[in-house]
């Protein structure tokens, strides 16, 4: 213990001071700590025990046992395309996002004047209410005369039956993701004014051109946040809800049935808490797998100033 | 403003001077152009939905399609406005928005300032834990929390969208403010508790004071997420006279089918004070996010 104390940045006051500073800390922290016990671990739990019931709220809840995991992993249709659709979009648009979000942000990281500007204008999609910019897409993809297939059709291209036809749908989703990259263009564009700049320029002296030093300096300093992008950024696309919930509510041919608006439906529908509990609990598991190889994968190719 | 990426070294005769120039007028042309283009892209879905709100109905499908609105018609939004209806479901946003980001910044700077600048032997191992809790989807808790709010009779009332938020608000908002406080130096904070001043001072005269850019940036993403939260209000606001914005533009969409413009002047009128908020604060807003120890993770 007074090694882990010795260790901080903060000089050591021993004695009755570092007893007083001590439990002050821990009253500051307190709202977190049961806000932490409150809303996150004893919901866990209780969904744990939900999840092995049948229960409705209005009536009492039913002991299962595995039942709803085994019909889970058994005949439900809806749970197997459910995951699917919801893969598909994750491992489509998660990379290409993230791709987009790290050229926008190379581009926002110009110096040059009314910069500024351009990096407000470019966070604005982000602002625009989920719900408002659903609607807005339902809009521009909607029918022969929706503004996405008149462009097509003056271009000279094929159009689409956007909105019905079940191959098509989730594109758009993938489509509008690129809308929504203002976040991670953020977090890029701190990242990239924080590169040191000596590194370029003892590059610069050593005859490096600007390729190599993208290559080699920025790149591997922004590993960690591309990392960090990454992780979230699979973590909030496995969840996503509103747009599908709003422009297609999963349709055509529960084409656009999202995992989470799966287990909306059977909580909030349905009104079948256990199930969808357990549902939780397996998309979960999923998130959870997902984290875990990616932070083992992380040690091949994310760059850690401080390791040696 | 420094311009360290484009070096202006003028060497050599006049004639290479010149055509050095203008080759850098041009890169630099070509890049506005570049920026604008990416810009306009970026705004079209924005730009459309405000010409449609602005549109004749039969005027919005037209074919080629039409950007500028002729004629201009205001109508639509006294329309939307009673229809939607706007004021009812703006109180109910501000009330939740007002009260959620309040809880946020408050709690969120108080539990920060615990991890940041005082010791205790577990403090290393819980903000070890509030770091993993940002990786935990939110959608195990989610059914639980509503059965919890069921049961005390929450349902239809601001409570379950506001009270959380004084738990903290979040852990990233917390894990960016602590990172921030973590830059600033101790000296101050000595002096003061030489002076003996409480802790409690020492937050809310020398640490909040100096903090006026990430608090701001923490006080743009609350007022954002919860303006444009749409599955809580779904799941807790049942009664029409509850909605939020974003929860009864939905249902204005169900009662409008086919009427465009006056969805879309609905969504810009949703859209319309997070803008103003947003402009009002980007300035602290960016320099809250490139300033805080975000990056230096």
């Amino acid at each position: 213990m007074a090694l882990r104390a010795a260790r901080n940045t903060i000089p050591t006051r021993p004695g009755p001071l570092a007893r007083k500073e001590a439990w002050e800390g821990r009253l500051y922290i307190l709202p977190w700590v049961l806000g932490f016990l409150i809303f996150t671990i004893g919901p866990m739990l209780a969904s744990v025990i939900f999840s092995f019931t049948k229960y409705s709220v209005l009536s009492g809840a039913d002991w299962l046992g595995l039942a709803n995991y085994t019909r889970i992993f058994g005949d439900d249709r809806l749970f197997r395309l459910s995951l699917y659709n919801t893969f598909y979009f994750v491992f489509l648009s998660v990379p290409l996002s993230l791709f987009a979000a790290f050229l926008v942000a190379l581009l926002l990281s110009v110096q040059v004047r009314g910069i500024n500007l351009y990096r407000t204008l470019y966070y604005l999609p982000v602002i625009t209410p989920a719900v408002a910019s659903a609607l807005t897409w339902g809009m521009l993809f909607s029918g022969d005369y929706g503004l996405v297939n008149a462009v097509l059709r003056t271009v000279g291209l094929p159009t689409f039956n956007w909105l019905f036809d079940p191959k098509i749908t989730k594109l758009i989703f993938v489509i509008m993701g690129f809308w929504g990259i203002g976040g991670s263009v953020i977090i890029f564009l701190a990242g990239l004014q924080n590169v040191p700049r000596v590194l370029y320029e003892a590059a610069s002296i050593d005859g490096a051109n600007l390729w190599y030093r993208f290559r080699h300096i920025t790149v591997p300093m922004m590993t960690p946040l591309i990392f960090f992008n990454l992780v979230l950024g699979i973590i909030g696309t496995f969840q996503v809800f509103t747009g599908a919930y709003i422009i297609t509510a999963g349709g055509p041919a529960n084409s656009t049935l999202f995992y989470v608006l799966y287990l909306y439906n059977n909580a909030f529908r349905f009104f079948k808490m256990g199930y969808a509990s357990a549902l939780a609990w397996v998309l979960f598991v999923i998130i959870l797998i997902f984290t875990i190889t990616q932070l083992r994968m992380a040690r091949l190719w994310v760059f850690y100033e401080a390791e040696r | 403003m420094t311009h360290t990426s484009v070096p202006l070294r003028l060497a050599g005769g006049q004639r290479r001077d010149a055509a050095r120039l203008s080759m850098i007028t041009a890169a630099r042309v070509a890049l506005y152009l570049f920026l604008s283009a990416v810009c306009l892209v970026l705004l079209f879905p924005n730009l459309w939905m405000l010409s449609t709100s602005l549109k004749e109905p039969q005027q919005i499908f037209a074919y080629p399609p039409q950007l500028m609105p002729r004629p201009i018609v205001w109508w639509n939004y006294v329309v939307a406005i009673q229809k939607f209806p706007f004021f009812l479901y703006l109180r109910n946003t501000l009330i939740v928005t007002g009260l959620a980001t309040f809880g946020t910044v408050l709690s969120a700077s108080l539990v920060a300032f615990g991890f940041a600048r005082r010791r205790f032997p577990e403090r290393e191992f819980l903000f070890a834990v509030l770091l993993s809790t940002m990786m935990l989807p939110g959608i195990v808790t989610l059914i639980p929390t509503f059965v919890l709010f069921t049961r005390l009779g929450w349902v239809n009332t601001f409570l379950p969208l506001t009270v959380p938020s004084f738990f903290g608000g979040g852990a990233f908002y917390i894990f960016l403010l602590r990172q921030f406080y973590l830059t600033l130096p101790y000296d101050y904070d000595e002096a003061a508790y030489i002076d003996g001043a409480s802790s409690l001072r020492v937050w809310w005269e020398i640490i909040l004071p100096f903090s006026k850019a990430p608090l701001a940036a923490i006080t743009v993403f609350t007022v954002l997420s919860h303006w444009n939260d749409f599955m809580g209000p779904l799941i807790y606001m049942n009664k029409p006279h509850m909605r939020t914005l974003a929860l009864g533009l939905q249902f204005f969409r169900d009662q409008q089918v086919t009427q465009w413009n006056y969805l879309m002047a609905g969504s810009t009128l949703t859209l319309i004070p997070v803008l103003i908020l947003f402009f009002a604060a980007q300035r602290y807003f960016m320099e809250g996010i490139l300033l805080t120890g975000l990056s230096g993770r």
